[in-house]
């Protein structure tokens, strides 16, 4: 389970993170929306240990992530694409991400074949498509196999059949058993791999809840997810927090 | 998929991810760019080309006799320092700062949360590497220069008291400008702007000393990590106003510390 209790970032006078709290659990894979702005990389950045939170704590089974073991056979993450030296092979990438956590040499020719980029592997990083770098993104988030999951807008660059692959690998990971947290500011796109939803505006939890649930609070989904992120704009000073499951 | 589950659970439990894990990724990440080996190049063709370029003109019969007491052919094989300083202090700052401009800092620290290890693992790489070419390269511009000087100059060999010494020195120096240059880009993290302080340190701050008067330059100038190499380090008769050969080592060693330690804090301090 991934745990983020009253979690607060500041840069200087702006608030990214105004105490977010919430649970993911695993099985199902959870869109995390929100407006550009709202929040959210630098929520999955604290979850990471990458920023320092000014407030709260985030925990991924139990432990901080600073203590985790073999980090990358717990979380795998996609935080940004093209994360890469521009003049190393895919190949060269993964190889040296998987020392680190005593990964074996044949689990990157798998994550390669897992993502299609086996015909692309000993090309230079930095002549990717946006698309092919996502994708060797998602591949070294599946390095470690891990358990726990979190992507921020995976479907990013990829083409129709990207798309496509991309919902069928996110669905079977967490029928697995496994937690899978993805981000974007799409609720139509989230809305065709997740069943749970946690909608954050300005930083602030504004619903926890399921497709089907936010589907219900409006003439349609959009609609219901336009008038849940408007009103935290426009309501910012006054808003208190809700949960509805 | 339980089994495999279960598997994977029992396997993560044992051991932790150490030094040794981390140092094979640092390895695996500096061999794998072409940068490193264009700059180790560069440090070749710098040592050598000065070896050459200088010690086969050195013409010992039209030289003054003051100039006679001074040569030092041990000392003359080594004017290549200056050029490769600049590359491989370079290579010591894109060691960290490339991975700033990339955004890959940020999956090497989901890889290894623990940020000094990350950091002593890059400055273990990186001192390797550089003190193993740093090593044969010192080794051959002494033999390529001696080749070169003609005779009747008096000729250097590894057995003359001193000489040995200096060409180990002449050899360590690379590897202590990358420690430099990568503890700068750590605190630093931009590229052109870590690069601009190993130049303002390398070649800005003796242009300035020597502006500034003898008595200055003679108090201050032997703290500067170029004229280290060449008055301290390299020197097998001693230079006047210079520190000892030990000394400057290990002040040397002791600036590499610091850079690293001020790099180290900024890494653990700051979001990547």
């Amino acid at each position: 389970m991934i745990e983020a209790r009253g979690l607060v970032k500041r840069y200087g006078p702006t608030t990214a993170v105004d105490h977010l709290s919430f649970d993911v659990r695993p099985g199902t894979v959870t869109g995390f929306l929100g407006p550009n702005g709202a929040g959210k990389s630098t929520t999955m950045r604290m979850i990471l240990g990458l920023d320092r939170p000014d407030a709260g704590t985030a925990r991924v089974n139990g432990q901080s992530y600073h203590d985790l073991r073999w980090p990358l056979r717990d979380v795998g993450a996609l935080l940004e694409a093209k994360a890469f030296h521009p003049g190393r092979s895919a190949r060269a990438h993964l190889t040296a991400l998987a020392a680190s956590n005593a990964i074996p040499r044949g689990r990157v020719d798998e994550v390669l074949e897992i993502t299609g980029m086996a015909t692309a592997a000993d090309r230079r990083a930095g002549k990717f498509s946006l698309g092919m770098a996502q994708r060797l993104g998602i591949a070294a988030a599946l390095l470690g196999d891990p358990a726990v999951l979190l992507l921020d807008e995976p479907v990013n660059g990829l083409d129709p059949e990207g798309i496509r692959w991309i919902r069928g690998l996110l669905k079977n990971l967490a029928a697995d058993g496994r937690i899978v947290f993805i981000s974007s500011h799409l609720i139509g796109e989230v809305a065709q791999t997740a069943d749970q939803l946690i909608v954050i505006g300005r930083g602030r939890l504004l619903a926890q809840t399921t497709v089907a649930g936010l589907s219900a609070r409006g003439s349609s989904l959009e609609e219901a997810f336009f008038q849940l992120t408007e009103a935290s704009t426009e309501y910012s000073a006054h808003y208190t927090p809700r949960s509805v499951s | 998929m339980t089994t495999a589950t279960l598997t994977r659970a029992a396997s993560r439990s044992r051991g932790r991810y150490g030094f040794r894990t981390v140092a094979r990724m640092e390895w695996l990440k500096l061999r794998s760019v072409r940068s490193t080996w264009w700059i180790l190049l560069v440090l070749a063709a710098g040592l050598i080309g000065m070896a050459i370029l200088v010690m086969a003109h050195e013409h010992w019969t039209t030289m003054s006799a003051v100039d006679r007491a001074s040569f030092d052919p041990t000392n003359n094989s080594y004017w290549g320092l200056a050029i490769g300083q600049l590359a491989i202090g370079v290579l010591g700052v894109l060691t960290v700062t490339s991975e700033f401009s990339s955004g890959m800092i940020r999956a090497t620290f989901a890889a290894v949360p623990r940020r000094p290890l990350v950091l002593a693992a890059k400055a273990a790489v990186l001192a390797a590497v550089t003190l193993v070419a740093g090593e044969i390269l010192a080794f051959t511009a002494f033999a390529i220069g001696q080749a070169v000087l003609k005779s009747p100059a008096p000729h250097a060999t590894l057995g003359q008291p001193g000489v040995l010494r200096a060409v180990l020195m002449a050899g360590a120096y690379p590897a202590l400008i990358a420690l430099i240059g990568l503890g700068l880009g750590a605190l630093i993290r931009h590229t052109a702007g870590a690069i601009s302080a190993v130049v303002g340190v390398l070649f800005v701050l003796p242009l300035i000393l020597g502006q500034l008067g003898t008595s200055v330059q003679h108090a201050a100038e032997k703290f500067v990590p170029m004229l280290i190499a060449e008055n301290s380090l390299t020197a097998v008769k001693p230079v006047p106003h210079a520190l000892s050969p030990g000394l400057g080592l290990g002040l040397l060693v002791l600036y590499a510390a610091a850079a690293l330690a001020a790099g180290g804090w900024a890494l653990v301090r700051r979001d990547p």
